[in-house]
């Protein structure tokens, strides 16, 4: 790779694109060897968009159309062993579907960028955007990125493909987007010319690969005497992530003067109260922050992108001098204390002497609507739980009960 | 008080049904404020496309980045395309008390402001259903519609819209558009 430079203003195109086909055009341009995937709603348009790219050969790519999700995971780890660039696509019951895979994709140190417009699961059949898709998959192994915008999943979708195919990783990522609110929403989006993203991103150079030449195997049995090393080794390159990741997003800050970190802080500095959540809740967030600090209120929004490796450390820093943190999240796990992002903000937090109380909300569930007004609702109910100095371990909003 | 999160954006909701073309002329003019430089949001009211049952979509216009994701539940415009839901749908529901209401209807604007008791803002109405028929023997009302609505508000250029449905249908059918779009607003009244 060369250095990397600006791109000058007049070689990025603006095109007002959906999420889906936001990161569909990502994908045509990180040249990928191998695209395997089954379409779902709502990401059906990713895979639509390229397979066009495809059929017009734009792209020098095989597109596997298998006749799964479980085949489609498996197609890619086939690809990836052999050293191509492999990226896949899913959603909801077909990220489920793929559930053994996926566990695999990670424990072989597969590179596979897998893009999610997150989805509720079944039952009943719902179309609708939440997160219980990707929460269930947290333990998977694979790197976890939530985006908020057309603009952001497009970048980030770059920049997957640097930090997987690092060999300090070597883990595979999921890229995810909110169902319908951002994967069907035209927004305004840069786009890199294809040269500077094929110079950014270079060729991938896979660690090791199956050849015919040098045959070797690749995942298979280990038992009692190595197994539990092999998931050491896991947890490792987890712990690197990082590190690699802080470095692209430096190389691509150069290019496009885009930067994004593992979480973006929003008018924390002096909040005592801190709205913690993800994806397109946290620009709704944002703009309800700004409204309530007009009013005086002393708010502001820790949007987190990198749910898996958790920023642990770096969370704790920014919240532990609030009075309260308020989890907005779109998933319930049934019969646990609380819900999976309270949950780890809880665990971040334990060991503090001194802790800020956490309120959970569970919202939107099904792609129910969470406007400004809800935030709001939560923000008040928050304060009042301040007085108390007491608050539930999670409560549900925005539901007939 | 009523706190205000859609501060310096420009909110439309649309009404159709499904197979209008509800959803395309949204984009389209979310595409034509884009080409203008701003920053825009256009995405339906979220399900599965049923050809004939109503459907709504939704844009938000701005010259800074948008960070609300939900729907709009107080517009500043609202279009509806289709004349037969009039009397299904109340497209008044929520718009500002200074907002813009255009319809495809072959009555006035008086007749629309008392059956949706709006005596705010400007109602537009205009009978694109015969412009579309006159012009390009289909029922294909969304663009005269929009042309009335791109008029009536002046977010965007018309120029800009026109160029917008020229690009994405070349040829005849581009032309039959504009030149429908065209006569929807000398038709268009305002009242």
């Amino acid at each position: 790779m060369t250095a990397v430079k600006r791109i000058p203003k007049d070689q990025i195109a603006i095109e007002g694109l959906t999420g889906d086909a936001a990161i569909a055009h990502a994908l045509k341009q990180c040249d990928l060897d191998v695209l395997a995937a089954y379409p779902i709603t709502p990401q059906t348009i990713i895979v639509e968009d390229y397979q066009k790219f495809a059929a017009n050969g734009e792209v020098h790519c095989r597109v596997i159309p298998v006749e799964s999700e479980h085949s489609a995971m498996s197609a890619c780890i086939g690809a990836s062993a052999v050293g191509a660039r492999v990226a896949t696509a899913s959603a909801s019951a077909g990220l489920a579907l793929m559930w053994e895979i996926l566990y695999c994709a990670a424990s072989m140190r597969m590179p596979i960028i897998f893009t999610v417009a997150n989805r509720a699961l079944s039952g009943p059949i719902n179309i609708h955007n939440d997160w219980s898709d990707t929460y269930g998959a947290r333990d998977s192994g694979f790197i976890q990125i939530y985006t908020q915008s057309c603009q952001e999943a497009y970048d980030t979708t770059i920049m997957a493909f640097k930090i997987a195919e690092d060999h300090k990783v070597l883990l595979p990522i999921m890229v995810c987007i909110d169902g319908f609110i951002l994967s069907h929403n035209v927004e305004r989006v840069e786009m890199l010319p294809t040269k500077a993203v094929e110079n950014f991103l270079g060729v991938r150079e896979p660690f090791i690969k199956l050849d015919p030449d040098n045959p070797i195997t690749m995942g298979p049995l280990a038992l009692t005497d190595y197994y539990f090393e092999f998931k050491e080794q896991q947890e490792r390159a987890m712990e690197a992530v990082p590190e690699v990741f802080a470095q692209v997003e430096t190389d691509f800050e150069k290019m496009t003067g885009r930067r994004y970190g593992m979480f973006e802080e929003y008018r924390t500095d002096d909040a005592e109260i801190i709205i913690f959540t993800h994806s397109t809740p946290g620009g709704t967030a944002k703009a309800t922050v700004d409204v309530l600090r007009e009013k005086g209120e002393k708010v502001g929004v820790l949007r987190l992108r990198m749910f898996r490796p958790f920023p642990t450390k770096e969370i704790v820093e920014v919240v532990k001098n609030a009075k309260a943190v308020i989890v907005f999240e779109k998933c319930r796990s049934f019969g646990a204390p609380s819900n999976p992002l309270a949950l780890e903000l809880r665990t971040a937090l334990y060991d503090l002497e001194k802790r800020p109380m956490v309120v959970d909300f569970v919202i939107g569930l099904g792609g129910r609507d969470c406007p400004p007004t809800t935030i709001v609702e939560g923000y008040e109910k928050t304060k009042e739980y301040l007085k108390k100095g007491k608050a539930p371990l999670y409560e549900t909003m925005g539901v007939r009960k | 008080m009523a706190l205000d999160f859609a501060k310096g954006i420009t909110e439309f909701r649309w009404h159709g049904r499904g197979g209008q073309g509800v959803i395309t002329s949204n984009q389209m003019l979310g595409k034509a404020a884009l080409a203008e430089g701003n920053y825009i949001q256009a995405f339906p009211e979220f399900g599965p496309e049923r050809t004939g049952a109503p459907v709504r979509a939704f844009l938000r216009i701005s010259k800074k980045p948008i960070q609300v994701y939900a729907q709009v539940y107080k517009p500043d415009v609202v279009v509806c395309i289709d004349p037969t839901l009039l009397d299904v749908v109340n497209p008044a529901e929520g718009l500002k008390e200074d907002g813009i209401l255009v319809l495809n209807t072959d009555k006035s604007p008086e007749e629309m402001r008392k059956k949706f008791n709006f005596m705010g803002g400007k109602v537009v109405t205009v009978d694109a259903s015969t412009i579309a028929m006159d012009i390009m023997g289909r029922p294909f009302y969304n663009m005269p519609t929009m042309a009335a609505a791109v008029m009536a508000t002046g977010t965007v250029k018309i120029e800009t819209v026109i160029n917008e449905v020229i690009e994405r249908y070349p040829g005849k059918v581009g032309q039959l558009n504009k030149a429908a779009m065209e006569r929807a607003i000398e038709e268009a009244q305002t009242g």
